[in-house]
């Protein structure tokens, strides 16, 4: 059996201090290999965006480990943390946050053009990535010059360029029809058929079923889990 | 679901012998509900006494007799397009019997009934979504499965909202009395209003 490309061993994440601390997340074990999707349920507070942070390398545990191809979140530097997020993991954000001045293309081209790539090449990955999402006519229009459902598949877009092989994605369908919807599932469902690992964050159960797993939190722990077949 | 009209249905399209009536009712709903011959050739024979069909001239050299539709026929067609489907007669369903009958037993563990229901529930709609995903394009084929995927997706949530009553009844066994309000007077006599 290959490698899993996330690995998540006994984590928990801790908000706050004294009085005040909410554990988002309790002793959490998981494992994601190339192809597979998993998708994760669970009531509002359950920690499910905690646990997509942690999975994709935007926080880090309190306790326990995260690794990512094999590189394990606590050891690294800032520096080569940000490295691996920006090559190795795309994200769709609850709350999109696309960088209001910059076009559909830019945005999505940005994470390619902070690695290193040319300008010409990162707009060409950009594009091709917008081409797979049905958008090619929005590559040179602003975030406040598209409709909710278009500026969130413009964040799929940029969470899909270039080959990341860590796709997370939390409640991405919320502004979509439900046959957009499908169109962007599809599309991540393809993306781990082709090899990549993903993580999607939902609230319906509809939206559960293109995954391999369905992992269900509650108060920050896995209390069931359903596979395919 | 009505074989009757869905036949009817069929045949505005022009006369059809029962075995071909068969195979289009089977090609329009994806094979989801199959039709024996026999059924479809006693719903014929009560549409015929009911005047909605006649035959279509005498047996073919293979003995088989076609049918079309009497202007009787063709009204209660179009009648059943233009109505709405009785969808307000709740249908007898072992799952909801099952739970009613759960929350009232303090010894059955309602939850675990819940999460094996809920397991089985989604790896079905896993299957069904990876059909979906291997349809090529046939519209009928995918309105049947939708409908599935739809209807399994609902029995997740109503399932999901039970367990979170659960939660947060103190008794754990059934759901608290404020939620609802219109059953508290002749069920919930062991418990007083809410107090708020
Ligand atoms: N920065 C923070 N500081 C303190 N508490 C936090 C912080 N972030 C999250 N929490 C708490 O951690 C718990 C889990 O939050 P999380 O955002 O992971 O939930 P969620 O399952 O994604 O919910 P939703 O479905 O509403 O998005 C919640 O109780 C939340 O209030
Ligand atoms: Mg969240």
């Amino acid at each position: 059996m290959n490698e899993p490309i996330l690995t998540m061993v006994d984590v928990t994440r801790v908000h706050g201090t004294g009085e005040v601390v909410v554990r988002a997340l309790n002793g959490v074990s998981l494992e994601i290999h190339p192809g597979e999707l998993v998708a994760v349920m669970g009531p509002s507070g359950s920690g499910k965006s905690t646990l997509l942070n942690l999975a994709g390398a935007l926080d880090l545990p309190t306790s326990g480990t995260v690794s990512i191809d094999g590189q394990v979140t606590t050891a690294l530097r800032p520096n080569e943390l940000s490295a691996l997020r920006r090559r190795r993991v795309g994200v769709v954000f609850q709350d999109l946050n696309l960088i209001p001045s910059l076009t559909a293309a830019e945005n999505i081209g940005l994470p390619l053009e902070l690695d290193g790539r040319r300008v010409s090449e990162s707009r060409r990955a950009a594009l091709g990535a917008l081409r797979d999402l049905n958008l090619d006519e929005l590559a040179d229009r602003f975030p406040d010059q598209m409709s909710g459902g278009q500026q969130q598949r413009v964040a799929i877009a940029r969470a899909l360029v270039g080959d990341r092989r860590l796709v997370l994605a939390d409640e991405p369908t919320g502004a979509l029809d439900s046959v957009t919807g499908d169109g962007v599932l599809a599309v991540l469902r393809a993306r781990c058929d082709a090899g990549a690992a993903g993580m999607l964050v939902t609230h319906e159960s509809r939206h559960a079923g293109w995954a391999d797993r369905v992992i269900y939190l509650h108060d920050g722990r896995i209390v069931d889990e359903t596979t395919a077949r | 679901m009505s074989v009757k009209d869905s036949l009817l249905a069929l045949l505005s399209d022009g006369p059809a012998y029962g075995a071909k009536l068969r195979a289009e009712f089977d090609r329009h709903t994806g094979g989801v509900w199959p039709l024996n011959v026999g059924q479809v050739y006693t719903t014929l024979a009560r549409l015929e006494r009911d005047g909605l069909v006649v035959a279509d001239g005498g047996p073919d050299p293979e003995g088989r007799i076609a049918y079309r539709l009497t202007p009787a026929g063709h009204a209660h067609v179009a009648q059943w397009w233009a109505s709405p489907v009785d969808r307000t007669e709740p249908a007898r369903d072992e799952l909801v019997l099952k739970l009613a009958l759960a929350v009232a037993d303090p010894s059955v563990d309602t939850r675990a009934v819940i999460q094996s229901q809920r397991s089985a529930g989604m790896a079905h709609l896993q299957r069904l979504t990876r059909m979906k995903v291997g349809l090529n394009g046939s519209l009928q084929d995918a309105v049947v499965l939708e409908h599935q995927l739809y209807a399994v997706e609902a029995e997740l949530r109503w399932l999901d909202h039970v367990e979170s009553f659960l939660r947060r009844s103190p008794a754990g066994s059934r759901p608290p009395a404020e939620q609802t309000p219109k059953l508290t007077t002749d069920l919930s006599t062991d418990r007083g209003p809410t107090d708020e």
